[in-house]
């Protein structure tokens, strides 16, 4: 697991139901693309975030495959209908194998 | 088409862009999240009078992809390491068990801290810049270890404390007990170093708005630090790029936390008294 | 023929010129878009694609594509050392069928978009982003 990986999202508090709302989330992570050398001249060995996925109440928004194309501090922007109070999951896959997770809750007004 | 057509077409290909690219800071407006006003352009501070009316800045000379990452918290990836610093902030460390929140209460509580920064301290009779300030703290409250001189945990401190005032003028002393470390640190501003024998004036008070290369050049100031550069997808603190800055000019360059830098830090601080603090800005 | 000096001089700036004209078309990318599309032909409108005239920064370029009505969208990088760069699927409570996101691109090139429609016809959009390098690295 790289090191201090820490998400951010943001998501509004409420909604009308069936509302699009704007969803942005931000992560830090290196990205290492695989195509730098270190001083040594040695290849530095790929290891990114190679999936995000965003979903509510069970019930997918979007689900990305992340190619070493993609920043440091990976970002994301998208819209998300919202049928019903509930809470959004956002899961962030890297490489090793390792999850990060953020939810965040939008109730009905 | 002709060869020299096929020459002629390209050649306006190549004059196109340079055209768009013309220079000098644009008259864009940031405001932060909808609700932080930023000054980014200010009436110079009198000891620049004879140099420069306005001060301006950084911001004004990119282009605007990279300016609206700075408008909204959610966009600035600088945010997220102002979010670590928080967690930072609320930490218990060191020997006396205590965390930056024990004696300062929330980190919102220092707002206007960062923009009087460098600062002359009266008990340890020297100029501090806000990272030495955060140090002594550690050290002398808190019995835990120093951090290393512009290192992320550092810098990362230094932009919760930006963060929390953003908006408000940056006021730096520049007389009384500061005084000899200012004037060091303008000495240092005008003096040419390196095989390239540039100094910090001659690209940023006699060149800003012209471009070096594809490079367009500010006036240096650095209300907006720590700043998030396209560059190298991290946080930067102002030592550093003073020290990348006198690199280029192919120079053996000071080291951060020196006394060098601690001065020129408080001369080039105090160039842009005025102007909003703007931490974490984003650069190129 | 003979050149003159002056068209020697022309031919010249038109060949530096060039050398910055997007890139030639990259196998490796028609690869990926056949393997997207299953070789569909790509209609000219139905994806956007915004992304920068001029990037400051090839590090940390800002794009966004918008294409209603898709199911998924590609978007490659056809300069850079693997072309591929994202692929956005739509969930039944997606919003709308836009995303946004940052991506490195090695040089000035072409930045492509192709879409798959929900109607199984695939759109294809395209836009050069001018890479500048800098002055001072650090």
């Amino acid at each position: 697991m790289a090191s201090g990986v820490k998400p951010r999202v943001k998501v509004p508090k409420s909604a009308s139901a069936g509302e699009v709302v704007t969803l942005k989330t931000l992560i830090s992570h290196p990205m290492e693309s695989g195509q730098r050398k270190d001083k040594d001249g040695s290849l530095i060995p790929r290891s990114i975030i190679n999936r995000f996925t965003c979903d509510f109440n069970g019930q997918n928004v979007i689900d990305v495959k992340m190619e070493p194309a993609i920043s440091t501090n990976p970002y994301f922007e998208f819209e998300a209908l919202v049928p019903e109070a509930g809470e959004f999951t956002f899961t962030w896959y890297d490489d090793d194998g390792s999850t990060y997770t953020d939810t965040k809750p939008i109730e009905i007004v | 088409m002709t060869r020299k057509a096929i020459a002629l077409t390209a050649l306006a290909l190549l004059a196109a862009p340079l055209v768009v690219q013309a220079g000098g800071p644009d008259d864009d407006e940031l405001v932060i999240n909808g609700e932080i006003e930023i000054t980014t352009k200010a009436p110079a501070p009198a000891f620049l009078s004879d140099v420069m009316d306005e001060v301006i800045s950084g911001w004004h000379f990119r282009s605007d992809e990279t300016q609206a990452l700075e408008a909204d918290d959610f966009d600035n990836p600088g945010m997220i390491f102002v979010d670590k610093a928080r967690e930072q902030w609320d930490t218990v460390e060191g020997t006396e068990g205590k965390s930056c929140a024990s004696c300062h209460g929330a980190p919102e509580d220092m707002a206007g801290v960062k923009a009087t920064y460098p600062k002359w301290n009266d008990d340890a009779e020297e100029v501090r810049t806000l990272q030495m300030q955060v140090n002594d703290c550690r050290t002398e409250r808190m019995g835990a270890e120093a951090w290393k001189y512009d290192g992320g945990d550092a810098i990362n401190m230094v932009a919760l404390l930006s963060a929390v005032s953003r908006g408000m003028p940056v006021n730096v002393a520049i007389d009384g007990p500061v005084q000899a470390t200012w004037e060091l640190g303008k000495e240092l501003y005008y003096t040419r170093t390196g095989q390239l024998e540039l100094s910090c004036a001659n690209c940023h008070e006699q060149n800003y708005g012209n471009y070096i290369r594809a490079d367009h050049l500010s006036q240096g100031q650095i209300n907006g630090f720590p700043t998030y550069r396209l560059n190298n997808a991290a946080l930067n603190g102002v030592h550093s790029r003073f020290k990348g800055c006198v690199r280029d000019t192919r120079a053996e360059t000071y080291a951060p936390g020196s006394p060098e830098f601690i001065a020129l830090e408080l001369y080039v601080a105090s160039r842009g008294n005025g102007l909003s603090v703007e931490g974490p800005s984003v650069r190129n | 023929m003979s050149l003159t000096r002056r068209d020697t001089f022309g031919l010249a700036l038109g060949a530096m010129a060039l050398t910055v004209l997007p890139f030639r078309a990259n196998a490796s990318v028609d690869d990926l878009i056949a393997e997207f599309t299953g070789g569909a032909d790509l209609a000219d409108s139905g994806v956007d694609l915004t992304a920068p005239e001029i990037a400051e920064n090839g590090n940390t370029v800002p794009i966004s594509v918008d294409a209603p009505g898709a199911s998924e969208i590609l978007v490659l990088a056809a300069g850079n050392p693997t072309p591929a760069v994202a692929t956005f699927a739509f969930g039944p409570l997606a919003g709308s069928r836009m995303a946004s996101t940052r991506i490195r691109l090695a040089g000035t090139q072409e930045v492509i978009a192709v879409a798959k429609l929900e109607d199984g016809t695939f759109a294809r959009a395209a836009k050069t982003v001018k890479v500048t390098i800098g002055g001072c690295g650090g």
